[in-house]
């Protein structure tokens, strides 16, 4: 059920993730290609990397990242080449750039606020208390009684 | 004709939800008790018609009846017998239906177990659980019915989705939707108290069982997705951040927030009013995830203007419950005066700092999930927040809330000092540091992952452990352990919980760090070496099932020459719906699963085969099963089973100072 909408990148074409016959014969590259492409979103796909994703399209662009990686690119570079061509929207880390710096900060903003509010709530707590101890006629009343 | 009057049953289930939501909250509100006393037959008639309507649907799709739209879009006559009664939730009309069959059934359990209640809170309960349950069942009646007729019945259905042929998906839906449901109830009481206007220990000590089962069920629900997604899709994640599972994950966080901030209602009768909004939030989570679900509004903006009506029609459920709900907060919050007063050190503080944490992490999964909609709708942008955004941003307070843990599990309640909290934790800290540094130095050149989860790992499981052992009081070790095994089973649940957070942990820290992989062409009869392991590919063959064609490999995994397994991974094509699986083969094991994965003939007369050694893969799901164990523990504690409601009549006593 949950995971209905993953079959549409199974139903693209019947093959596999990372193919044999793509890898690099240099473990280096290899290795490079593999990080950047896990990185990379699979554009017919939901919430899957090119990495991990068995679509045609997803093929097309690991290929890619490897060719330019063996043109001498640097990791910079070749992921910049795809989104040159396929847009901000197959990076699956958002950019820290203009709106998306809300993204990011809002968590640990929420934690600051959250705490803030915590420690003044308790803080409060503590004081409002403090006043009930005993009042100018209970303090009277408790000599009192202490007295008889 | 059964099918009509299970249509008509579903009508009349409307009428009932209608009349249990409106008359018993005029009764409440006028103290006419024969008014209030109409929602406790209303709840169970309605669960008894939906129960049937929803047997007839799952009769139509055993007998295979292809009269029905819905038999024929996911039945096939020669799909097994369980995959047929799987496929009756398999489809959008079928889950809502189970959607609504579970909330009436939460309804009927209320009204059942509702006795001890004072009999406005109970009449006003069943009547919020009636106007959800009316909403859907609407939702139901007008956009998704599933008893539509078809004007020509065709020879065979469609066949279901074979991603969803699968053990572990077949019972992944109704136990997320347990728990989703599960958390109506505590809305409902909610949403109850606020119309009340009391909120005290007995209320407490009410909701905190329904928000315990509910997460139990989610926890279990999630679990079996997870580990469906592990074996189902041929690469071995097991969580992909994606929009849906994050819609369960949520309401996940809200109800652990929640269950642990009813016990400081329950125990100290503070935190009322943070309780209250708790509780709304996590049913609004439920809510928005069925949404997102069912709306496919995040899946792709298509989707949802191919069926607007469906999310339209949610949405508005999701405006109107937890919009007014929210409304009803602001206005009577206020009135929920806390009575326990605690000091910055102490158990309610923990507790405090727990919930923010917990929410926090739910809020930027949240922020994360719906960030695609807000940059395209306000920005135009299209863009991904994916699995690296999450990993960074969500990790950091995970971890903050494991390293606070077992402290706060230690101190106690109103006022504490934290040096004597700490004093039995000291040398598992020290164990927890000193095996972290000694796996850092054996592995070389890897992540900090690694190191970070095995110390979070002995942190919370060696601080579950001096939790129990610290309750057991002093003297020789054997009296000790026997009065280890008197504890109550909160204490236990409470323990096994926590300690399954650190194994999950574990689990997760370990695979991802050093899983290791390896993508081949092997050739019928080769032997291959990985991590090592010695994998041998010895025959690949055309396999029949019932509903489908496999390739299926038959392969030796052997380690210095004795065979530890023989694996067979497969690859099936359905071919009604004309779809591939990948059916990986694991061996699972204690300190790691070998997964291994067949691909496609290569042209030299080779196969693609894909190996993984897992290193401590099957540990995320030992610790989830110890955490709804946990969960289990502390539900069937003593003081649910005798005293739930039982001091309702008791007085709530006045606070007594922490200072």
């Amino acid at each position: 059920m949950k995971r209905l909408i993953l079959v549409l990148c199974l139903l693209a074409a019947p093959v596999f993730a990372v193919q044999p016959d793509e890898v690099l014969d240099d473990p280096a590259f290899e290795a490079r290609a593999r990080e950047l492409s896990k990185g990379l979103r699979c554009p017919v796909c939901q919430s899957e990397s090119i990495d991990e994703s068995n679509a045609e399209i997803a093929r097309d662009l690991r290929i890619l990242v490897r060719e330019r990686i063996v043109a001498g690119d640097s990791d910079e570079q070749a992921v910049a080449f795809i989104v040159d061509r396929y847009g901000e929207y197959v990076l699956l880390r958002p950019t820290f750039g203009g709106a998306n710096l809300v993204l990011w900060v809002a968590g640990p903003l929420m934690l600051l606020g959250a705490l803030g509010m915590g420690v003044v709530y308790l803080r409060k707590r503590g004081k409002a208390r403090l006043p009930e101890a005993l009042s100018e006629a209970e303090q009277a009343r408790l000599r009192e009684i202490l007295e008889e | 004709m059964i099918t009509e009057l299970a249509h008509f049953a579903l009508i009349l289930a409307f009428l009932v939800a209608i009349a249990q939501a409106i008359v018993p909250m005029l009764g409440a509100y006028l103290r006419n008790s024969s008014w209030m006393g109409v929602a406790e037959p209303a709840a169970l008639a309605q669960f008894l018609l939906i129960s049937f309507s929803f047997a007839v649907l799952t009769y139509a799709f055993v007998t295979s009846d292809f009269s029905l739209r819905l038999v024929v879009l996911n039945s096939h006559t020669a799909k097994p017998l369980l995959y047929k009664i799987t496929g009756v939730w398999g489809n959008h009309e079928g889950s809502i239906l189970l959607w609504v069959l579970i909330l009436s059934l939460f309804g009927a359990a209320a009204a059942w177990f509702g006795g001890n209640l004072p009999p406005t809170l109970r009449a006003r309960v069943l009547a919020v659980q009636g106007s959800i349950g009316a909403a859907f069942l609407a939702f139901i009646l007008f956009t998704s019915n599933p008893f539509l007729r078809m004007a020509r019945p065709p020879m065979n259905g469609e066949g279901l989705n074979p991603l969803l042929q699968d053990p572990g998906l077949a019972f992944h839906p109704p136990f997320l939707y347990l728990g989703y449901v599960g958390l109506s109830m505590s809305f409902s009481f909610a949403v109850a108290a606020l119309i009340e206007g009391r909120v005290d220990a007995a209320w407490a000590r009410w909701v905190r069982p329904w928000t315990l089962a509910a997460w139990v069920f989610l926890t279990i629900g999630i679990a079996l997705g997870s580990w469906w997604a592990y074996y189902e899709l041929g690469w071995g994640g097991f969580w992909f951040w994606d929009p849906v599972e994050n819609a369960s994950f949520m309401p996940w966080l809200i109800a652990a927030a929640l269950l642990h901030c009813a016990i400081v209602v329950e125990k100290r009768e503070a935190l009322k009013s943070w309780t209250i909004l708790l509780a709304i939030l996590a049913f609004g989570f439920s809510l928005t995830g069925t949404f997102i679900v069912r709306s496919g509004v995040l899946t792709s903006v298509h989707a949802f203007a191919n069926d607007p009506e469906r999310g339209l029609f949610i949405l508005m459920i999701l405006g109107v419950f937890i919009g007014g709900a929210l409304t009803l907060y602001a206005a009577r919050a206020g009135a929920m005066e806390a009575k326990g007063v605690f000091a910055l050190v102490s158990r309610e503080s923990a507790l405090v700092l727990n919930n923010i944490l917990l929410a926090v992490a739910a809020f930027v999964v949240f922020v994360g999930t719906m960030w695609p909609l807000v940059a395209e709708l306000l920005f135009d942008r299209k863009l991904s927040v994916g699995a690296p955004f999450f990993n960074a941003a969500f990790t950091p307070f995970i971890v903050a809330l494991a390293l606070i843990m077992p402290i706060g599990a230690l101190l106690p309640w109103k006022r504490a000092k934290l040096a004597r909290a700490m004093a039995p934790l000291w040398g598992v800290l020290v164990l927890a540091i000193a095996t972290a540094a000694l796996v850092w130095t054996m592995q070389t050149g890897r992540s900090v992952l690694g190191p970070v989860g095995v110390a979070l790992a002995i942190w919370l499981v060696g601080g579950a452990m001096a939790d129990l052992l610290q309750r057991s009081g002093r003297g020789l070790l054997i009296h000790r352990l026997g009065r280890m095994m008197r504890l109550p089973r909160a204490d236990w649940g409470r323990a096994l919980a926590h300690g399954g957070l650190g194994i999950t942990m574990f689990g997760i820290a370990g695979l991802m760090a050093w899983e290791s992989e390896e993508i081949r062409v092997a050739q019928i009869g080769e032997t291959f070496e990985v991590a090592g392991y010695a994998i041998t590919l010895n025959d690949v063959q055309r396999v029949q099932g019932p509903n489908f064609s496999s390739t299926r490999a038959d392969m030796t995994v052997s380690r210095n020459g004795r065979q530890l397994a023989r694996l067979k991974p497969e690859k099936r094509v359905y071919p009604v719906s004309q779809m591939p699986t990948t059916e990986a083969a694991i061996d699972s094991g204690f300190s790691r699963d070998i997964y291994l994965v067949i691909g496609d003939l290569q042209a030299d007369g080779g196969w693609a085969v894909r190996t993984y050694v897992k290193p401590f893969t099957g540990w995320i799901w030992a610790g989830t099963i110890l955490m709804a164990l946990g969960g289990l523990f502390s539900l069937t504690d003593r003081r649910y089973r005798v005293a739930a409601g039982a001091r309702r009549a008791k007085q709530p006593q006045s606070g007594v100072p922490a200072e």
